[in-house]
C-alpha cells in the first residue's frame, strides 16, 4: 500500500515565495534554502524508501530564531517538520510538500561539561558520540549508543528515544535525560529539568523524550554522564538452535547477570556479516550470541565464569571470550556490520524494530521463516537478545518491479506477529511514517484518541510533523467532546489516510 | 475498574471532583483535596504476571509494595528504585505500587539505578471522562506511541486512575558494603561525594548526616553486586578516599539498615511537629542552599543522592518558612516539596514548587486532555489543575 500523507494545503503552496521571504526576515542568508538542488538532500531521511521535498528548509542558530519561525508558521498555519541529522528509520523527518523544515543543525555546540554534577549540555544538533568524546579524557562517556551514533543527534535521539546494543544495563535515551529546553508551536520557550534529579509536575520530560517532533521542537539537552567501566570483555557463544541461544539469554539473566551488552544473530545474519567483516563467527552455528561483561576486572572474570557455565548447560557448540581489546573489538565488528553486510549481499533491505517477550523468540523466528517462504523473500535476523529488540532484515531489490511493496507487507505482517506474541511495533525506532499505519494493531481507537488528546495540549492545531504516528488525523475540538460524544465519530470529512 | 468508571462519569455530570484513594498512605501530601467524593480503589490489588526470565511484572495498581518486594526476593530480584515507605514519616499504613508510581518517588539507590518512572513499562487506566485506555506495553524496549507511562508518574493521581501496571524488575545485588567517613561538613562531604560518583567504584547510593548533639557527621557511600567485586571497589574507595577524612565500613547488615532508614526519611521522622521539606537541587549547589536557609530557619537535615536530595524538617510555621526554603533554590535549579504540614499549611503554603507561566498553562492543558473536568484529584498538585 502507498504511503499517504496529509493533502497539502494548495493555499499554503501558493504562497510559497511569500513564505520564503518571511522566513528570510527572520534566518539571514544562507540559512533558508529554497532551490531543488539545495534542498534535495532533504527530501528524505533514514528511511529512503519515501522521498518528498520540503516547502522549503530553514536552518536556525539562535533559541529565538526559531521561536520566531515557529511563531511565524503557527499564525499562518503553516506546517513543519522538524529535523536533526536525518538518520531516522522510521521516516520521522520526512518532509511534507506545504511545510517547512526546520534544520537543527547549526545548533552544534556543547554548552556545559560539567564532572561535579556528571552532566553534559548541549545543543540539540551534537552528535551523539560528540558527547562522548567531550568527556572521555577525563574517563566518562554517555551511555545510549544507537549505531548511528557518530552522525545522529541529541535532539533526534531524545525524539525519537534512540537506544543501542548497552541499553538492557545502562538504559535508552529516557534514562539518560535530565533536561530540555523546548520551543512549543506557539513559539513560546519552556524548560524542563534540569541538573537536579525528578523534577516535579507532570513529567514532561518523559513524555517529550520519543514524541517523534509532534510536540515541540527541542533546542538545549542535558544528558546525564558516567564513569566508563573499568575493563570489559566480549564471549562469542555459539548455538546448534535458536531455542537454546533463547534458554541461554533467559538462564543468564535468571542468574541475576545483566551483561553490558547481549546480541543474538541467526544463520543469515552470521554468514552476511562473516563475509563482509571476517570476525572470525563460527559459519556452521544456527545462532550466535555476543555476550559482553563490563566492570571492575575482578567482576567481569567472575561473571565469565558463570556465563561459561551456563552456556555449556544449554549445550554451546563453541565459545570464546576475548583475551584483549582489540578481540573484543573484532567480536563486535561483524554485529555492528550488520547493516552494511545485508546491503552487501542484497541492493536493498528493510530493517524491522519489534520488540518480543524472550521466551517467545523461536516461535517468532519460527514465523518469519514461514513468512519468509510467503513472501518469497530472504530474511536475516539481529536481535538486542538481552531485551527482546529484534531486528529482522528483510533483502529486496527497488528494481524489481513490486518487491519493495511485497517487502512492505512482509514488514506489517513481521510486526503484526511481534504484536500477537505479546511484543509491540517499535523498539527503537520510532513509528514515524513507516508503522504508522499498523498502530490499530497494537492500540484501540480510545487508546489512540487519548495519545491524539495529548498531542491537542501541546499543538491544537496539528501543525507539528504532521502525517507521522498517527493514522489518521482528528481535530482537536472533536477529541475534546469525545466524552459527550462517546464513540461517534462526529466529523466524518476528516482526513483518514 | 467498571463501577470505578461510573462514579468518574457520575462526578463528570455533576462537575464534581474524586479523591483518588488508593491504600492511602501518602493522603497527606498536597493541596487539601477539594473533593467531595472518594474514589476507594484499595480493592483493586493483585498479581497477575510475574516473568523473573523477562525482568517483567504487573499487578492491580493497589497491590501492596511489600507484597511485590516479598515476591520479587524469592527470585533473587527487586524493585531497583527503592520504593520509600513513609509510615513512621507520616504516621500511617505502607503504599501501593500505584500510589507509588503515581507520585514517582524513590530511594537511595536512585542515583544509580534511575527513579520509579524509569521503571514504568505500561498501564491500563480510566481517564477523567471515566474511559478506559492503555499505553505502553509488557516488554522492557518499547517505543510505541507517547510515553504516556512516564507521565502518570509524579501525577498525583490527577490525570487519571491506574487499573493494572507493568513494570520491570532487576536482580537483586549479592551483597553490599559502606564505606563511612566521618566528621566531614557539608561542604567537604560533596567534595568527597562527587569524588566517589566520578571513580570506577560504581557507588550507588551516596548520603551525608550532618553532626547531631550524639555523633559526628556521616558521609555514606554505598556499594553493591558480587561479593568479590564489592570488596575490590570498597577497597579502592578506600584509596580515593584516604585524603578526604578517617574511614570506616558498614557490613552488609548495618548497610541495609541504614540505606532504609535513609529511604524512609527516619532520621527526622521523630521530629514530630516539624513540616518536612524534600528539595531537589544539583549536588554542587545543595551546601549552598543549605547554607542559605540556616541563616534565616533553624533546621535538622540531610542529604541522600550525593548531596542532591534534601530532607529538611523546620519548626512549624503558619507557611513553613516556604519562602525562605524556595528563595534559597536558585531559579530554575531545582524544586522543595512540602510532605508534611498540616492541612491549614498545605492550603497557605504551595506545596509544589510553583511552576513559571508557559509551563503552567502547558500542565493546565495536559490535565485536561485526560480529565477535561478535572474530576480526578483537583488541586492536589496545583490550585485549579
Amino acid at each position: 500500500m502507498p504511503l499517504k500523507m496529509p493533502e497539502p494545503a494548495r493555499e499554503i503552496l501558493d504562497k510559497r515565495r511569500e513564505i520564503v521571504r518571511g522566513l528570510r526576515s527572520i534566518v539571514p542568508g544562507e540559512g533558508v534554502i529554497d532551490t531543488p538542488e539545495q534542498m534535495r538532500v532533504y527530501e528524505t531521511d533514514g528511511l529512503t524508501a519515501y522521498r518528498q521535498m520540503p516547502l522549503v528548509v530553514v536552518l536556525p542558530e539562535t533559541v529565538e530564531q526559531v521561536s520566531r519561525i515557529l511563531d511565524y508558521c503557527y499564525r499562518r498555519s503553516i506546517k513543519v517538520v522538524p529535523r536533526g541529522s536525518g538518520t531516522s528509520l522510521s521516516g520521522g523527518a520526512l518532509p511534507l510538500a506545504d511545510g517547512v523544515l526546520l534544520g537543527l543543525s547549526k545548533f552544534n555546540r556543547i554548552l556545559d561539561i560539567d564532572f561535579e554534577n556528571r552532566t553534559v549540555t548541549a545543543q540539540p544538533g551534537v552528535t551523539n558520540l560528540a558527547i562522548t568524546r567531550a568527556v572521555e579524557s577525563r574517563g566518562f562517556y554517555y551511555a545510549p549508543d544507537p549505531s548511528s551514533q557518530i552522525a545522529c543527534s541529541i535532539g533526534g535521539n531524545v525524539a525519537e528515544n534512540a537506544g543501542g546494543v548497552h541499553c538492557l544495563k545502562y538504559g535508552l535515551t529516557t534514562n539518560n535525560v535530565l533536561g530540555l529546553e523546548m520551543v512549543l508551536v506557539t513559539g513560546d520557550v519552556v524548560r524542563l529539568g534540569g541538573k537536579h534529579l525528578d523534577s516535579e509536575g507532570y513529567d514532561l520530560l518523559g513524555l517529550l523524550t520519543g514524541s517523534e517532533g509532534l510536540l515541540a521542537v527541542i533546542t538545549e539537552v542535558t544528558v546525564r554522564i558516567l564513569r566508563k567501566p573499568e575493563g570489559a570483555r566480549a564471549m562469542l557463544i555459539a548455538f546448534g538452535s535458536s531455542e537454546a541461544a533463547g534458554q541461554c539469554v533467559a538462564d543468564i539473566i535468571s542468574a541475576g547477570i545483566i551483561p553490558g551488552g547481549m546480541e543474538m544473530m541467526d544463520r543469515p545474519a552470521i554468514h552476511a556479516v562473516e563475509e563482509f567483516v571476517p570476525a572470525g563467527y563460527p559459519l556452521d552455528a544456527e545462532a550466535l550470541l555476543i555476550v559482553e561483561l563490563d566492570g571492575p576486572s575482578v567482576e567481569v572474570d567472575h561473571l565469565i565464569g558463570r556465563v561459561e557455565a551456563i552456556a555449556q548447560k544449554n549445550e554451546a557448540s563453541s565459545l570464546r571470550v576475548s583475551t584483549n581489546e582489540a578481540e573484543r573489538l573484532l567480536f563486535w565488528a561483524g554485529r555492528k556490520a550488520a547493516f552494511p553486510a545485508a546491503g552487501r549481499i542484497s541492493p536493498d533491505y528493510l530493517c524491522m524494530d519489534g520488540t518480543i517477550p524472550r521466551r517467545e523468540l523461536p516461535k517468532v523466528l519460527h514465523g518469519l521463516k514461514a513468512l519468509s517462504a510467503k513472501y518469497g523473500l530472504r530474511v536475516a535476523n539481529v536481535f538486542h537478545a538481552g531485551d527482546g529488540n529484534l531486528h529482522p532484515l528483510i533483502l529486496y531489490d527497488a528494481n524489481k518491479p513490486e518487491e519493495l511493496a511485497r517487502a512492505e507487507q512482509f514488514g506489517a505482517d513481521i510486526l503484526r506477529l511481534c504484536v500477537k506474541h505479546g511484543g509491540v511495533l517499535t523498539g527503537e525506532h520510532g513509528v514515524g511514517v513507516e508503522k504508522r499505519d499498523l498502530m490499530p494493531e497494537m492500540f484501540s481507537k480510545g487508546d489512540l484518541e487519548q495519545q491524539q488528546r495529548v498531542k491537542c495540549a501541546f499543538d491544537e492545531s496539528g501543525l507539528l510533523n504532521p502525517g507521522k504516528v498517527f493514522p489518521t488525523l482528528h481535530r482537536c475540538a472533536e477529541l475534546g467532546r469525545m466524552h459527550v460524544h462517546k464513540g461517534e465519530v462526529a466529523f466524518p470529512d476528516i482526513p483518514r489516510f | 475498574m467498571a463501577e470505578a468508571g461510573a462514579a468518574i462519569k457520575d462526578a463528570l455530570k455533576r462537575r464534581e471532583s474524586l479523591e483518588v484513594l488508593g491504600l492511602g498512605s501518602k493522603r497527606a501530601i498536597g493541596r487539601p483535596s477539594e473533593a467531595t467524593d472518594i474514589l476507594d480503589l484499595s480493592f483493586n490489588k493483585g498479581i497477575s504476571i510475574y516473568e523473573p526470565q523477562e525482568l517483567v511484572l504487573s499487578a492491580k495498581a493497589g497491590t501492596r509494595i511489600a507484597e511485590i518486594s516479598a515476591l520479587l526476593a524469592g527470585e533473587s530480584q527487586m524493585l531497583a528504585f527503592e520504593p520509600p515507605d513513609f509510615a513512621e514519616l507520616l504516621g500511617t499504613g505502607s503504599g501501593s505500587l500505584g500510589g507509588n508510581l503515581a507520585t514517582n518517588l524513590s530511594g537511595p539507590r536512585r542515583l544509580k539505578a534511575g527513579a520509579a518512572r524509569d521503571f514504568i513499562l505500561g498501564f491500563s487506566a480510566l481517564n477523567g471522562s471515566g474511559e478506559p485506555f492503555r499505553a505502553g506495553g509488557r516488554v522492557v524496549k518499547n517505543v510505541t506511541g507517547y510515553d504516556l507511562p512516564k507521565l502518570m508518574c509524579g501525577s498525583w493521581g490527577t490525570l487519571a486512575v491506574m487499573d493494572e501496571i507493568t513494570i520491570k524488575v532487576m536482580p537483586k545485588p549479592e551483597t553490599e558494603i559502606s564505606v563511612c567517613i566521618s566528621a566531614l561538613t557539608h561542604e567537604a562531604s560533596i567534595r568527597a561525594m562527587a569524588a566517589a560518583l566520578q571513580s570506577p567504584a560504581e557507588v550507588s547510593s551516596a548520603a551525608y548526616l550532618p553532626k547531631t548533639d550524639f555523633e559526628e557527621s556521616r558521609t555514606m557511600l554505598r556499594i553493591e553486586g558480587v561479593e568479590a567485586s564489592v570488596r575490590a571497589r570498597a577497597s579502592h574507595l578506600q584509596d580515593l578516599l584516604k585524603p578526604h577524612g578517617s574511614l570506616s565500613l558498614l557490613d552488609e547488615a548495618s548497610s541495609l539498615d541504614f540505606w532504609r532508614d535513609v529511604r524512609d526519611v527516619m532520621p527526622l521522622a521523630s521530629l514530630r511537629d516539624a513540616h518536612i521539606w524534600r528539595i531537589s537541587v544539583p549536588p554542587s549547589e545543595s551546601a549552598v542552599v543549605m547554607a542559605r536557609i540556616r541563616s534565616t530557619v533553624e533546621t535538622r537535615y540531610y542529604c541522600d543522592w550525593g548531596g542532591g536530595l534534601l530532607w529538611l524538617a523546620v519548626p512549624p510555621d503558619p507557611e513553613a518558612h516556604g519562602q525562605v526554603i524556595r528563595g534559597a533554590i536558585s531559579s530554575g535549579s531545582g524544586h522543595a516539596t512540602l510532605i508534611r504540614a498540616p492541612a491549614n499549611v498545605r492550603r497557605s503554603v504551595p506545596v509544589f514548587q510553583p511552576q513559571p507561566k508557559a509551563l503552567a498553562e502547558l500542565t493546565r492543558r495536559v490535565k485536561t486532555s485526560f480529565d477535561p473536568e478535572r474530576v480526578l484529584n483537583r488541586s492536589r498538585m496545583y490550585e485549579g489543575v
